[in-house]
Order: C-alpha cells, then sequence, then structure tokens
C-alpha cells in the first residue's frame, strides 16, 4: 500500500525571469513579459514588474496568481503605511515589509520568487533578492525565475565586485553607467531567451533613479 | 439643556422619546471649532478653522484624506475622529483590495452610520462625540455628507458644523441654490468666505484654517498655505471694491505676518494614530 499522492496542487509556475542591477545612483529592474504555464504560452505581453513605492519597484517570478495577491496585499499596506507617516515608503522599508509578508505564509507559501529594486534614502541603488519565504538579503544585482540559473553567473562574470571582508571597503553598487546597465541586462535577456523555454517574447526594462521611473522595451527571440 | 433623571445612560429613554446622551454628544460637535462643506457637480471643497489650544502648541488635525476620492473634516472630540478616520481610511482600503474599485462615498456614510448608531444602543459605550463632513467623489457625481454622533446623516448642497456654524449658514443659505454650477475657484471662495463668517472678530488669516479639494480628475488634498494665502488676498480686494458686506468692520489684511506661523506649523509631527 504506497502513500496516496496528492492529484492536485495549489501552484502552476508561470516561467519566466527577473533581474536588477543596482547603480550609484540607478537602479535597473527588468523582467521577460512571457507568462506560460507547462508547455504553453498563456501570453506574450504580461508585466511581471509592479511599483510599490515612489523608488521602489518589484519582479517577481513564479506562479502569477500569488504574485498578483502579493502585489495588492503590499499595495494596500503602503497606503496604511502613507496614512500613518504621511510620506513615502522607503526601498529597505519595503524590503523588510515584504520579508515578513512572506514568512507569514511560511507553511503555505506564496510561490514567488522577488527582486526588489529601487532607491534607498541616500538616493543610491539599492537591489533585495528573496526567496518564497522571505529570506532576504541587500545585494549589488540578482535575478530570479527560470532564466536565473543561466543569467546569474553571467552577471557575477560581469558584475561581481571583489570580496567585502577586503580593504579598503568597496561598494556593491556597480561603477557602470546607466545605459551601460541597460545594455548589459539586454544581453542577459538575449542569452537566456536562446536556451531557457520559459524566458523570451519582450523585454520589459524599468529604470529608476533621482528623476524618477521610466520604461523600455526590447523584442525578444519568440519561440 | 438641563441636568435630569433620564441622562445618565445612552440606553434610557425619556418620557419624551428622547436620548439625551446622544443629544449631549451633538453638543460636543457644537463646541468644537469650525468646519465647512460645499460642493458643485464635479468637486467638493471643505474648510475649517484650526484653533490651537495655546500659541505655544501646534494645530488641531481636522480635515483628514480618506482615500483618493474622499476626505472629512471633523467637529467636536478629534480625538473621536481620528479614530473614526483611520476605520473609514481601512474600509476604503478593504473595498479597493476586494474589487479593485473606489469605495462609493454613500456607501462609506451608511457604515459610518451603523457604526455610530451601535453607539447609541449600548449601555458599555457613549456616542461619538464628533461631526463628520463627508466630502467625495464616485461615479454618482459629486456628494458632501454630514454624519451626526446619532447614526443620521444626510446629503447636503454647503453645510457648517462646530461653533458659530449659524454665522456660516447665514452665508451659505441664500447662495447654496447656485454652487451646482460653481467653478472650483468660485467654490473655494465661498467657502473662505464662509469661515471668515464664524471669526467673528479675527482676521482670516492662513494660519487659521485650512482648505481641501476634491473633484473630477483631482484627487483629494489639502491646498497649502501659499494657494489659500493668494486666494484670500484676491477676495479680500474684490470685497474692499465694495462688493455688499454681510458684516461690518473688514479691516483691510495685512497676511505678511501668517507666513512664518504657517512655516511652524508645516513640519508639524504625523500625530495621526
Amino acid at each position: 500500500m504506497t502513500k496516496q499522492q496528492a492529484n492536485w496542487s495549489p501552484y502552476d509556475n508561470n516561467g519566466g525571469s527577473c533581474v536588477a542591477i543596482a547603480g550609484a545612483d540607478y537602479c535597473v529592474i527588468a523582467a521577460d513579459t512571457r507568462m506560460s504555464t507547462g508547455y504553453n504560452i498563456l501570453t506574450r505581453e504580461y508585466s511581471k514588474i509592479t511599483k510599490l513605492a515612489d523608488k521602489c519597484m518589484m519582479a517577481s517570478s513564479g506562479f502569477q496568481a500569488d504574485v498578483k495577491a502579493l502585489q495588492k496585499l503590499l499595495a494596500a499596506r503602503h497606503l496604511i503605511y502613507q496614512h500613518q507617516h504621511n510620506k513615502q515608503m522607503s526601498c529597505p522599508a519595503m524590503a523588510q515589509l515584504l520579508s515578513n509578508t512572506l514568512y507569514y505564509k511560511r507553511f503555505f507559501p506564496y510561490y514567488s520568487f522577488n527582486v526588489l529594486g529601487g532607491l534607498d534614502s541616500e538616493g543610491k541603488g539599492c537591489v533585495y533578492t528573496y526567496d518564497a519565504v522571505g529570506s532576504y538579503e541587500r545585494v549589488g544585482y540578482s535575478s530570479q525565475g527560470s532564466g536565473s540559473t543561466l543569467i546569474m553567473p553571467f552577471l557575477d562574470n560581469q558584475l561581481k565586485s571583489p570580496s567585502p571582508l577586503l580593504l579598503p571597503a568597496q561598494d556593491a553598487v556597480t561603477p557602470l553607467s546607466e545605459s551601460e546597465a541597460v545594455d548589459l541586462v539586454k544581453t542577459v535577456f538575449a542569452s537566456a531567451t536562446e536556451r531557457d523555454i520559459y524566458t523570451g517574447d519582450k523585454l520589459e526594462i524599468v529604470v529608476v533613479n533621482a528623476e524618477g521611473i521610466r520604461s523600455e522595451y526590447m523584442d525578444l527571440r519568440k519561440d | 439643556m438641563f441636568r435630569n433623571q433620564y441622562d445618565t445612560d445612552v440606553t434610557t429613554w425619556s418620557p419624551a422619546g428622547r436620548l439625551f446622551q446622544v443629544e449631549y454628544a451633538m453638543e460636543a460637535v457644537k463646541q468644537g471649532s469650525a468646519a465647512i462643506g460645499l460642493r458643485s457637480k464635479t468637486h467638493v471643497v471643505l474648510a475649517c478653522v484650526n484653533k490651537a489650544t495655546s500659541e505655544l502648541s501646534s494645530h488641531q488635525k481636522k480635515i483628514f484624506k480618506v482615500d483618493d476620492h474622499i476626505g472629512v473634516a471633523i467637529a467636536g472630540l478629534t480625538a473621536d475622529g481620528r479614530v473614526l478616520s483611520r476605520y473609514m481610511r481601512n474600509e476604503c482600503i478593504n473595498y479597493n483590495f476586494t474589487y479593485e474599485s473606489p469605495l462609493p462615498v454613500g456607501r462609506l456614510v451608511v457604515q459610518l452610520a451603523d457604526k455610530a448608531q451601535v453607539c447609541t444602543q449600548r449601555s458599555w459605550k457613549r456616542p461619538y462625540g464628533v461631526g463628520v463632513l463627508v466630502a467625495g467623489l464616485d461615479e454618482s457625481g459629486a456628494h458632501l455628507y454630514y454624519n451626526c454622533p446619532s447614526g443620521n446623516y444626510f446629503e447636503y448642497q454647503a453645510f457648517a458644523i462646530g461653533s458659530r456654524w449659524q454665522a456660516a449658514m447665514t452665508y451659505l443659505e441664500p447662495r447654496f441654490e447656485n454652487f451646482m454650477d460653481s467653478s472650483r475657484e468660485d467654490l473655494i471662495k465661498d467657502a473662505l468666505i464662509s469661515v471668515r463668517e464664524t471669526l467673528q472678530e479675527e482676521k482670516l488669516q492662513i494660519s487659521v484654517c485650512t482648505v481641501a479639494v476634491v473633484g473630477v480628475g483631482e484627487p483629494f488634498h489639502i491646498l497649502d498655505q501659499e494657494t489659500v494665502r493668494k486666494l484670500i488676498d484676491t477676495f479680500e480686494i474684490v470685497r474692499e471694491d465694495g462688493s455688499p458686506a454681510p458684516e461690518p468692520g473688514d479691516a483691510a489684511p495685512d497676511l505678511g505676518e501668517a507666513a512664518p506661523a504657517a512655516a511652524a506649523e508645516e513640519g508639524a509631527a504625523p500625530m495621526d494614530i
């Protein structure tokens, strides 16, 4: 008598990849726009990036229903914060809130792999990377999603700063300029699209800097 | 009103069929400083008098943003008002979360009224001591409601509550029929004049009053002091040109001194919760 296995899962993986790179005074957040299930494509034009606060964007890959629920919750919590504090939430504050929100469902998690990107209170770029239950870390760059295994080693090669244990202390943010970082993101996604079947269609790039938020799109292979 | 043997509990009727505790709660509203609301087809304006207990303290916050499309002005026990604003904000957020659309104003005021009614029928509670002017915009247009501690609410074209509210109503009554077609600027002007009516001896200064607007394409926000100062200047000049004065003795305003006082309250602590 073998143990009975579940014949229904509450989760699904809608695929896709997300990337975020922090610069000295900007932050680039990017994700592809393909939404799939199994070997099928549900849509080629779905945005995985959302604005949580004035200077804080989140890109999430995984189960998009959970992602949507998470986005709505964070938006509502942000409204409450604004009523109470009379100001927008900073990126580090939002980062902690996201972590707590994810851990709250430790035993029925949001199937959502997130990268948070924005400007910290000093105007420097900041990127936070998460797992599904809220473990997070501030980093100079990160990727999540189906293409992350292809993307991350490449970003390490291009962006990895020497060990933080060395002296003098080095910045985790990349010395690249904003346009160089955007070009890097485009290259990275073009490569990931080649080998990851769940990544492709179109690339959405969002850049957060002192002037505000701007979006850019680039076509990717549709196969 | 005088003390009598039926006014100890809110759950005791008088032989005449009155609940005195509820009526006393409405008295508390009249003791608070004035708050005024006016509406047109496309905009709603709230204005209120900000009284500080002493020169050393900051002004009471009496106007609260509830959502992008709804704001309130209160008179009476401002602590009760703060708590009710928090409730209203919560209701708006929850409705928006579930229905992905803004909470219609008419629904919110009913919920608020029902909440007030509960306190008139529980022996361990007391009525809220605050009158709430709810200004909001929804699919059916611009609305102004007044919510009473009794649990009653009505929709108004224009209304004033708080101390010397009769003076403001005397100004508004002959004019309210035209408000529906008023422009945004005229509506604000009328609101400021109504506030001025409730300040009998004092000059209308920006340090004393707060104005907020919500309208089509314009989310609820409190006007900054500079804008209000310019508006006051404009209509004060118009009045000096000899438009009919409802009351005598309007001194020419010298509002330059009001600016430093305004700067001090701009950074006031967010004492909302």
